[in-house]
């Protein structure tokens, strides 16, 4: 069975990418690549599935081949098949929903290049938790990163579009010299490069080394998964793919930066010392924080959702650190449930943003802009898009009775026994994250409040708006789908938890099911510190909703709802311009955090010429401090752009001088040879 | 104490917490014009006020969508499935299993959310305003809550609310251990934030440019006002209900007999009459806050909440 569904799985993509590469400009293979790629899908979901009943590892045996480079080997353990999971969750529904939105790019695009990217970009994100050594990691890390490149410069004749992918090809390669670097000093020692072997040889290792491939492999994966100071590329090239792309980079891909952080942390390295948990939780709450503060100052509906995902993604760290910091401390059943709470986080994570990104995707369809600030009334024209969209929100926002509200309560309690740790400086920094946590919460129901409340309420703030259309057939039904995914990621929160639950005690190193969770109606966090059950929460906020709708109708007067013009102080009509915008409603908080922002603001009013009393316009422009690019990328790139030029000295472009340095080089060579005394 | 009369308790306490909560804002409206040298109306007049809005017609703006019609079932709803899981009367609690201290937070903040959501639906710049400051407050009141509540939990070693209650009866001399005295000061400033009382927001005005809550609404009326208020009100008694009885919890029943019911029944009331004279003493005594000088009146609370934490931490 599971070799079928691997089979199916792979092929399904395979077919899929050619599909699109033979008849990929025409209706029937654009349908056909999109008809591969859900097939490829949900086998992948399937597969995931049936390999998170856990047992031991599947080895396809008969798939190592090139054993001489370390060679292609394929294992499916319960982390892998739990992250096969929340891939199928998000591409499957993403998938559908393209293969309805790429029909704007028909035309202006090539439609083949983008099937064949897609496909490709799936099977190699499917195979990267597969993979079993570091040969095939690499290969399914890089073939994920370079499709995703391609896809993301879909939109090329957008030079914003081509930055954003240079952007996002430098960090993901820097990103990938820091693995290559943590995988080199790992397989010094090792037999072989493959993973059980390293896990062997990391137990040897001296502490330094340790610490060395940890930090290592935590610039490498942090950079995919969007850790700061590392995110600075989401925000520019998850906007700028199509946005069933961005859906799957912001709630798949990303995700697998946590994987690694899992494989190499837990799995190769078997943990380690306090300081390591404590790094990620820093650079969790860093990120958690700095990605929601700069969501709320958004006003592009697209980077909103970005920067929002490099909040989210900091919460997963900060999960996943208390998981290290309490299997340092000795608390394995506490570390079980940190895991497990980021685990159930980042699959909630993949379909809410997954469902949001499409919902962005097709307010964007429909009027062309990304701008909230010329958004407005589309719940009125957009009847499908709007609820889904508004689950969506209040999922993300950390609100009951959705998936989000249920993996943040998980996090809070997953934090909770480290206050209670003996040492001070643990409990502290516990309660620091705390309170991050819990502020993070709040400014992301401000920044959702906004993202939803500008968008689709009160009047049209454009003609774009005012004239939007409803999504097509297949987008609505990914959207749709992918809200199904929360409300049942809510409701069957126990079952998925027990799922990441067993993924986490695995990899702190507990007996698979462990009795860290009472399995009854409620969760039951371990040492009975507290209990809540998902499907009361939602039972009785339904009920008791449709409790009160009767009673009030029963109580209430007969007469019909009037409809009247809203009240405005006597003022004559209503005008768009009277509303609050997006800019507007993020300002008090502008203002309350000013000094993280340092905003500048530039306002130039036009006067009447008869009189300054009268206004004719007035421009607003405020810019944030971009703190990141500013005062580390700016100068870095500088100075690698010096070094740069001055090894131009080199390039006379003389091929004497060429063969001279050729030469010189092997000079120096035997030279140092000689001096050294080798054979 | 069985499943089936835990309950009947349970739902007699959510029933005791509806009816209570309008005679709370009116007994605060009363106090205050007392203090003013006023005659004040009634301390019943919510009562009647709300049986006149649900009497009265509905008027809806024409720009609202039918958002703006779900959003005060949702606010009611989420606010009043609070007090199912509160400690009013008697612990344990029956529906501790369902929601602690965490669901209580984010279920008043569910309701915040879509009042914010249906203040921007009408298209007025009233609406926008208010929800535009009731999130901002709302957010930075987060960490003083989450904190502060932390604080008791960790005490207890549980966030159940029944839970802690049960702790704080067994141990006595923690009411008045310095963790819990912070928390207190956290939580009451983090209350008059939350349900829109001075200094942060002023619960007298209709038309001013500083209002928050009352900005919000300002589109509502008929039975979706009369929600609303009634939510309002259940809103301050919930936060009036966890100080009164996760910090001050003597007399709450442990066991379910009338006597001790009632005892219960009256020591609460005792205990929300005091809360609200302090406040009603308060909102005479102050003046409003500028809008941006509450971020700095809810990091003091922050502060507070933090030393709290500390303070239990340093007594273990």
């Amino acid at each position: 069975m599971t070799d079928l569904l691997f089979a199916v799985m792979v092929g399904g993509y395979a077919a899929g990418a050619a599909a699109a590469g033979v008849w990929g400009q025409e209706r029937g293979g654009h349908t056909a690549s999109a008809a591969g790629a859900i097939v490829g899908a949900i086998a992948g979901l399937l597969l995931g599935l049936s390999g998170s009943a856990g047992g031991a590892a599947h080895h396809w045996a008969a798939l190592d081949v090139a054993a001489v480079a370390g060679g292609v080997v394929l294992r499916l353990d319960v982390l892998a098949a739990f992250f096969l999971v929340l891939i199928g969750v998000v591409a499957a529904p993403a998938v559908l929903y393209g293969a309805g939105y790429v029909a704007g790019y028909a035309g202006r695009y090539s439609l083949r290049g983008l099937g064949v990217a897609l496909n490709l970009f799936l099977l190699a994100t499917s195979l990267v938790p597969l993979a079993g050594n570091v040969m095939t990691f690499l290969l399914a890390w890089e073939g994920m990163s370079l499709a995703s490149y391609f896809l993301v410069l879909t939109d090329h004749e957008d030079p914003e579009t081509v930055r954003a992918g240079t952007w996002y090809l430098g960090m993901t390669q820097v990103g990938l010299a820091f693995l290559l670097g943590a995988f080199l000093f790992l397989g010094a020692a090792a037999p072989s490069l493959d993973f059980a072997d390293l896990s062997a040889a990391a137990a040897e290792l001296d502490p330094a080394a340790r610490g060395l491939v940890f930090v290592l492999a935590v610039l490498g994966f942090g950079s995919k998964a969007g850790l700061v100071p590392l995110h600075v590329w989401l925000p520019r090239a998850h906007p700028a793919a199509p946005s069933h792309v961005s859906a799957l980079m912001s709630g798949v891909m990303i995700t697998l930066g946590i994987y690694g952080l899992l494989r190499v942390g837990f799995d190769v390295l078997g943990g380690g010392p306090a300081w390591w948990g404590a790094l990620l939780i820093g650079l969790g709450a860093a990120s958690a924080l700095v990605g929601v503060l700069y969501a709320l100052m958004e006003d592009d509906i697209k980077r909103l959702l970005a920067y929002s995902t490099v909040e989210n993604a900091g919460l997963i760290t900060l999960g996943v650190g208390a998981g290290f910091l309490f299997q340092a401390l000795d608390l394995p059943r506490a570390a079980a449930l940190a895991v497990a709470a980021a685990l159930y986080h980042a699959l909630n994570h993949a379909a809410f943003k997954g469902l949001l990104f499409l919902g962005a995707g097709s307010i964007l369809h429909a009027t062309g802009t990304r701008n909230m600030n010329r958004y407005g009334g589309l719940i009125r024209r957009m009847p499908w898009t709007a609820p889904c969209m508004l689950l969506g929100t209040v999922a993300i926002a950390g609100l009951p009775p959705l998936n989000g509200f249920m993996s943040e309560w998980l996090l809070f309690q997953a934090l909770l026994p480290g206050v209670a740790v003996a040492s001070p400086v643990v409990a502290v920094l516990m309660v620091l994250a705390l309170g991050v946590l819990a502020l993070t919460a709040g400014l992301a129901a401000a920044a959702f409040a906004k993202a939803f409340g500008i968008s689709f309420l009160a009047l049209p703030r454009s003609d774009a708006a005012a004239a939007a259309h409803e999504a097509s057939v297949t987008m609505r039904a990914g959207m749709v789908a992918l809200a199904a995914a929360c409300v049942l990621l809510a409701a069957g929160a126990l079952p998925a938890l027990a799922a990441a639950g067993a993924v986490a005690s695995t990899l702190v190193g507990l007996a698979p099911h462990p009795p860290t969770f009472a399995l009854w109606l409620s969760f039951q966090t371990p040492a009975g510190l507290a209990r809540m059950s998902p499907p009361a929460v939602i039972a009785g906020l339904a009920v008791g909703l449709g409790l009160v709708w009767l009673l009030v109708r029963a109580v209430s007067s007969r007469r019909p709802v009037r409809l009247a013009a809203t009240w405005g102080c006597g003022r004559v009509g209503q005008s768009p311009r009277m509303e609050y915008t997006a800019t507007a409603f993020a300002e008090p908080l502008r203002r309350v955090f000013s000094a993280i922002y340092r905003p500048t603001e530039d306002v130039t009013v036009d006067h009447h010429p008869e009189s300054r009393y009268f206004v004719q316009a007035i421009a607003y422009r405020a810019r944030l401090l971009p703190w990141f690019e500013h005062y580390l990328y700016e100068p870095v790139l500088g100075r690698v752009r010096r070094w740069g030029r001055r090894t131009l000295l080199l390039q006379s472009g003389s091929i004497h001088a060429y063969l001279a340095y050729v030469v010189g080089a092997l000079v120096l060579l035997l030279g140092a040879l000689l001096v050294s005394g080798a054979p | 104490m069985t499943a089936a009369s835990g309950h009947v308790l349970a739902a007699a306490q959510a029933l005791l917490c509806l009816a209570v909560a309008p005679g709370l804002i009116g007994l605060i409206r009363w106090l205050k014009a007392r203090m003013q040298n006023r005659r004040g109306s009634p301390v019943w007049q919510p009562y009647l006020d709300l049986r006149k809005l649900l009497a009265k017609e509905t008027v809806v703006s024409v720009n609202a969508s039918w958002l703006f019609r779900l959003a005060p079932y949702v606010v009611f709803t989420s606010t009043a499935a609070v007090t199912f899981l509160l400690p009013v009367l008697a612990v344990p609690l029956p529906l501790d299993p369902v929601g602690d201290l965490l669901v209580v937070v984010y279920l008043l903040l569910l309701g915040t959310f879509f009042l914010a959501l249906a203040g921007l639906d009408p298209g007025s710049a009233f609406g926008g305003m208010g929800a535009s400051r009731e999130m901002t407050v709302a957010a930075l009141a987060e960490p003083s809550i989450a904190v502060a509540m932390f604080a008791l939990a960790l005490g207890a070693g549980s966030t159940n609310l029944g839970e802690i209650v049960a702790r704080a009866m067994a141990r006595p001399a923690d009411a008045v251990s310095p963790g819990y005295l912070l928390a207190f000061t956290a939580l009451f400033i983090v209350t008059l934030a939350e349900t829109g009382r001075l200094p942060v927001d002023n619960p007298a005005t209709h038309l001013e440019l500083t209002m928050i809550h009352e900005a919000m609404v300002l589109e509502y009326s008929g039975r979706y006002l009369a929600l609303i208020e009634w939510a309002a009100a259940l809103k301050l008694l919930v936060f009036f209900t966890l100080l009164a009885n996760l910090f001050v919890p003597w007399g709450v029943a442990t066991t379910l007999g009338p006597g001790a019911l009632l005892l219960a029944a009256v020591t609460y009331v005792a205990k929300l009459a005091v809360l609200a004279a302090a406040v009603a003493v308060f909102e005479t005594r102050v003046a409003k806050l500028r809008l941006f000088r509450v971020p700095e009146l809810l990091s003091v609370s922050f502060v507070l909440a933090l030393l709290a934490i500390t303070a239990s931490f340093l007594s273990r």
